[in-house]
């Protein structure tokens, strides 16, 4: 499954399904319970379906026919979007540190 | 007209190089895609699912953002409201935080199993972080671990998710 096509064609997983919706909804938009199974079976159904290795199969659906979105997602003049990188767990919460105590990662 | 898809790769390189860092070196496949037809029937199929929007659970410990190739094994009963996520590019999280299923679709998952599209998900689905920067931490140890889990589950198929 992807949503960024251009890093689907440069990674060549074995199959692919391409959803044209913006990074973060892979498996599509949030509360659509409905649009996320179609999505998730459609990725599913490429393996008995597709024959030809490296196929991408983009899904017929569109985030919005408004699509400011694309133009905001290229754009190069913005400072640095990624967090800090450092070796401190981002947790969601601060429930989920608590939660956490004395587990450790399984790898890594 | 509509527009194509959105290219990220060359923005991306533009966008670091203009703050001063060296080019962004995205993965490039350097081999012809792996290729293994399936063996029986998708309905008769056991699925692997590996995710990358640094998913955990509640009560897991979390990622962290600099080159963490750790992962998650995350039940496949776990109910969508307990997972969380840690990703190093928390702007791409809007959806998940609202709706963990747009990122790592736990339900959707379960769903297709119900229904008989895949004969079963495995017990334990798997997370890591997307945003890792070594490629030769992910090529020779993250890697090749997912691969011995998904060999122990033994997996006739795997869905990747990338965030």
């Amino acid at each position: 499954m992807g949503t960024a096509y251009d890093i689907l064609e440069t990674c060549k997983p074995p199959l692919a399904v391409f959803l044209d919706y913006p990074l973060g909804n892979t498996s599509g938009r949030p509360f659509a319970p409905d649009e996320q199974y179609a999505i998730v079976r459609s990725a599913v159904e490429t393996l008995e379906g597709i024959r030809e290795p490296g196929t991408i199969l983009p899904l017929n659906r569109i985030w919005s026919e408004d699509e400011t979105w694309k133009v905001e997602a290229a754009v190069t003049d913005t400072g640095d979007r990624r967090q800090p990188r450092d070796l401190t767990p981002r947790y969601q919460n601060e429930d989920d540190r608590v939660a956490a105590e004395g587990q450790s990662a399984r790898f890594g | 007209m509509p527009m194509g898809p959105v290219k990220y790769i060359p923005p991306a390189i533009e966008r670091y190089v203009r703050l001063g860092y060296e080019p962004y070196r995205y993965y490039l496949g350097d081999e012809p895609p792996p290729w293994t037809p399936l063996k029986k029937p998708l309905s008769e199929c056991r699925l692997g699912v590996i995710a990358t929007a640094g998913t955990y659970v509640k009560g897991q410990v979390a990622f962290y953002y600099k080159d963490d190739h750790s992962y998650r094994a995350i039940p496949k009963s776990t109910p969508a409201e307990d997972l969380r996520f840690s990703h190093v590019t928390e702007h791409y999280l809007g959806s998940a935080l609202q709706d963990p299923n747009s990122a790592f679709p736990i339900e959707p998952l379960r769903r297709i199993e119900r229904d008989g599209i895949v004969g079963e998900v495995a017990e334990e689905l798997f997370s890591c972080m997307g945003g890792i920067y070594s490629q030769r931490k992910v090529r020779d140890e993250l890697a090749p671990a997912l691969a011995a889990e998904f060999a122990r589950q033994e997996v006739d198929a795997v869905l990747l998710v990338p965030m």
